[in-house]
Formats: structure tokens, C-alpha cells, sequence
């Protein structure tokens, strides 16, 4: 046997609020982040991923008391990112009471961050976040930060094994080709992910269907599937998604 | 009733005291052994490094309070990390003695193609003691984040996770001393129901 699948839902915060409303079930308030945990944890979650896109330095701190707040009510592992630049940054999103803190543009331009953070909290509650586009004339997935506004010069893959190399515990990968087009996970990124690494992989972008979650297990040795519109806007049920993976063979817990 | 919640700077003991308050118990963090000596129960956390935990349960004096509480039969719950303390070593970073409070020792989990290490994630468990701690848990999906496992007697293994040819020890009891590799407090309802049965455990004493 081995580990079940994940299934795991993101959340984007701005200022201590849900950005995009979850309304697939009657909430008090629609966008507070304790209460849509609380909800997707009640429908099976395996885990949540918070993204902190509060704009302004001064307003950060609003995420601690998110995580707190979340932390105290919601007892499934909760991964947060968004913004992190020091060992600083992480140790208090730690200690508010975050799982796992990912980094995805800081780790392009100091990857020692990645290394330190790694010694300090363990590889175990570090994750890679990664945003990847195909680049047709170089013949490979490239690199982007800030928000996938920028390119770099990292090919995906290369870039996933030195994160790894300096002691990530798990990648986050998001298709920036996928993303939106609720047409399918970019099977073939994460086929030549789960090739050159040996640490779990989050696939996030393009999730649309049931079956695309379907295809992504079936397709490749990928270990969850994010997702945000489809379950915030309850296209897909978790406890439906989960009892379809399970019957079609995946290891699911419900 | 008073639950101490042993406070050597554990990374996750907030994490711990967040969901024992939740699961509605009277739980107090401390390193004071005196407090310890009249606890109720007593929990040990722990994420990280078995040597570097065992150097700051000795640095604060709780070892031997530790030991202490375990020989007055009221109940003792390891997690994680707190778990494989029991045990009398573990081979992380060289030999390191633990609390030897379970006979076994603590070793590093192979490497075996398709199980990466460390285990992270959700594991089904088998029971094979039904007990105060596993009556809850047989066939449910408890979470996992460990790179070594407790090599012990099976009368001291309580539960197992399968994890390709090694069946880990979820769950280990001797006596009134219990242990639980996974993470009960990031393990959705099915984890909040250990801190409920360790509860009952603590009232029925």
C-alpha cells in the first residue's frame, strides 16, 4: 500500500480575507478563511493551502492571525506561502501554526534561503512553489516569478531538482498553460517532474472535470492535485471527486 | 483533571495544545517536574531530532520526571517524534539513548523504490491491539511526516501503516505508556478522537 492521494484545496487571502468568496456551502461569512477551512475540512481535504497576497509590507501580519486563527479550528496539515523572504518570515508562520511555508520568486533570487530554511525548520516543512511555461522554441518548461509575470532563464525541471538538492521536502507546480483553462493538469510537466525528483509533487492549474483529477493520477506519480475555482464555486464536491478516484482504484482516504 | 503537555521546545506544541483545547481537555504546557509529578497525564510532543530532543529533555531535568510519571500508571502519550522517545535508542545521528520506557530502538526507514522518505502523508492503519487509543483507528487514514520507525517486540505494537515491505508501528503500548507515530493533531476528526480516547484513558485512571 501507499500513501493516499491528496486532495487539496487553495485559499487566496488578501488582508486576513478569502479573495475569491467560497460558496459551496452556507457560510456565516463568505470570505472568512476560518470558516471556508472549516468547510473544506468537513468535506474531506486533505490539506489547505493558504496564498498570502496581501500587497503591502505593513498588512502582512494579517496572515499570522489567519493561521493562528485557522490552527485552532481546522486539524489537517495547512501550507502557507506568499510573500516569504527570510528564515524569519517562516519561523513565524510556523509558530502561528502553518505545517509547511512555500516560496516560489524568493527562492529564484536567493536560493540559500531555501538551504536555511530547510537546516533550520526541516525539509519536511519546506515546500518549492514553482510556476512553469512551456517555451516552444527553447524545448523546455521555463521559469517564472512574480506572480508568473517574469521570465528567468531556469528550465522547470532542472530548477525542481536543485530546490530538492538544497532540501526541499515537496514541490508545489503550477502550469501556467494549464491554469484557467479548466481543461486537464499538464500531464506531460508533471510526467517529467515525477521523473527527475524523488519528493511528493503538488500539481496545481487546470483541474476543470473530475476526470481530469482521474487522468492526473492515472497518468503520472504525481501525489495530490490543487485546486481552487472548481471547489470554491462547488463545480466539483470534494466527497463526489474522492468517491470517484477511490472506485476507479486510487488510494483515497474518506 | 490535569493534562501536562512536557514543554522542551517541541516544534509543533502549539499545534498540540491548539487541538487537545479544541478536543475540550484541561491540558497545561510546562516543563516544571513537580507539575509533571502530579499530572493526570502526561503528553510528550516532538517534530525534528531525536538527539537534539533528548539533549533538551536533559538540559531542562525532565528525563528522569518523565520516567518518573510513567512508573505511577496513569497515562503517557508520545506523538511523533514523542513517540520514539520511549524507545530505549534511536540510530539517528549515531546511537542515542531515549526514555527507555518501550524496548526497542529507533532506526531510519529503507529506501525502497516508490516510498519516499520521509513518509509524508495520509497512511491507513491496521489495529492489532484493541485498546483505549486504537479502538478508534483500525482502517482509518491518520498523517504521517517520519524518517525512522520503531523496531520493537509485536506484543508492544498496537497499529501498523503499511509503507511497501515494512509495516511501520503507528501505534505502541506498554502498559500505561502509549505512542503514536502520526500526527493526531493533523489528523482531521480521526486524530481529534486519539486526544478523546487519551482523554477517557485520563479520566478512567
Amino acid at each position: 500500500m501507499t500513501l493516499a492521494k491528496r486532495i487539496v484545496p487553495a485559499l487566496d487571502i488578501k488582508n486576513g480575507k478569502v479573495v475569491k468568496g467560497v460558496n459551496f456551502i452556507n457560510l456565516r461569512e463568505v470570505g472568512d478563511p476560518v470558516e471556508s477551512a472549516k468547510a473544506y475540512q468537513a468535506s474531506g481535504a486533505d490539506e489547505i493551502v493558504f496564498l498570502d497576497i496581501t500587497a503591502t509590507l505593513e498588512e502582512r501580519d494579517t496572515i499570522m492571525s489567519v493561521v493562528d486563527a485557522v490552527s485552532k479550528e481546522v486539524f489537517i496539515p495547512l501550507t502557507v506561502g506568499g510573500g516569504i523572504r527570510t528564515t524569519e518570515d517562516m519561523s513565524r508562520l510556523i509558530k502561528a501554526g502553518a505545517d509547511k511555508v512555500f516560496v516560489n520568486s524568493e527562492a529564484v533570487k536567493n536560493p540559500d534561503l531555501i538551504t536555511s530554511g530547510a537546516k533550520i525548520f526541516g525539509s519536511q516543512a519546506i515546500v518549492g512553489a514553482i510556476d512553469a511555461k512551456w517555451d516552444n522554441t527553447a524545448g523546455i518548461y521555463r521559469v517564472y516569478v512574480a506572480g508568473g509575470s517574469k521570465p528567468t532563464a531556469l528550465d522547470a525541471v532542472e530548477w525542481a531538482s536543485e530546490l530538492v538538492s538544497r532540501g526541499v521536502g515537496e514541490l508545489l507546480v503550477t502550469s501556467m498553460d494549464a491554469d484557467g483553462t479548466k481543461k486537464g493538469y499538464d500531464i506531460q510537466l508533471y510526467s517529467q517532474l515525477a521523473e527527475a525528483v524523488d519528493v511528493p509533487i503538488v500539481a496545481s492549474g487546470g483541474a476543470g472535470a473530475i476526470k481530469d483529477f482521474t487522468e492526473l493520477f492515472e497518468q503520472t506519480n504525481i501525489d495530490a492535485a490543487l485546486a481552487a475555482s472548481v471547489f470554491h464555486f462547488g463545480e466539483i464536491k470534494i466527497p463526489d471527486l474522492k468517491k470517484v478516484l477511490k472506485s476507479e482504484g486510487a488510494e483515497i482516504r474518506i | 483533571m490535569a493534562i501536562i503537555i512536557v514543554d522542551y521546545g517541541a516544534g509543533n506544541i502549539r499545534n498540540v495544545m491548539k487541538a487537545i483545547e479544541y478536543t475540550g481537555l484541561d491540558a497545561k504546557v510546562s516543563q516544571n517536574p513537580i507539575e509533571i509529578a502530579e499530572a493526570d497525564g502526561v503528553v510528550v510532543p516532538g517534530v525534528g531530532a531525536f538527539a537534539s530532543a533528548m539533549t533538551k529533555l536533559r538540559e531542562r531535568g525532565l528525563v528522569e520526571p518523565i520516567q518518573q510519571f510513567s512508573k505511577t500508571g496513569k497515562p503517557l502519550l508520545g506523538v511523533c517524534l514523542g513517540m520514539q522517545l520511549l524507545f530505549d535508542s534511536s540510530t539517528e545521528f549515531g546511537e542515542t539513548t531515549g526514555l527507555g520506557l518501550i524496548p526497542g530502538q529507533v532506526v531510519e526507514l529503507p529506501k525502497q523504490k516508490n516510498y519516499k522518505v520521509p513518509q509524508m502523508g495520509w497512511n491507513k492503519n491496521k489495529v492489532s491491539q484493541v485498546n483505549p487509543i486504537t479502538r478508534t483507528i483500525n482502517d482509518k487514514y491518520t498523517y504521517f511526516v517520519h524518517s525512522y520507525y520503531a523496531l520493537t517486540d509485536p506484543k508492544y505494537i498496537a497499529a501498523t501503516v503499511n509503507y511497501g515491505k515494512i509495516d511501520v508501528p503507528s501505534v505502541v503500548i506498554n502498559n500505561n505508556v502509549i505512542g503514536a507515530q502520526f500526527h493526531p493533531e493533523k489528523s482531521g476528526q480521526d486524530g481529534l478522537k486519539i486526544w478523546q480516547n487519551f482523554k477517557e484513558m485520563v479520566e478512567s485512571v
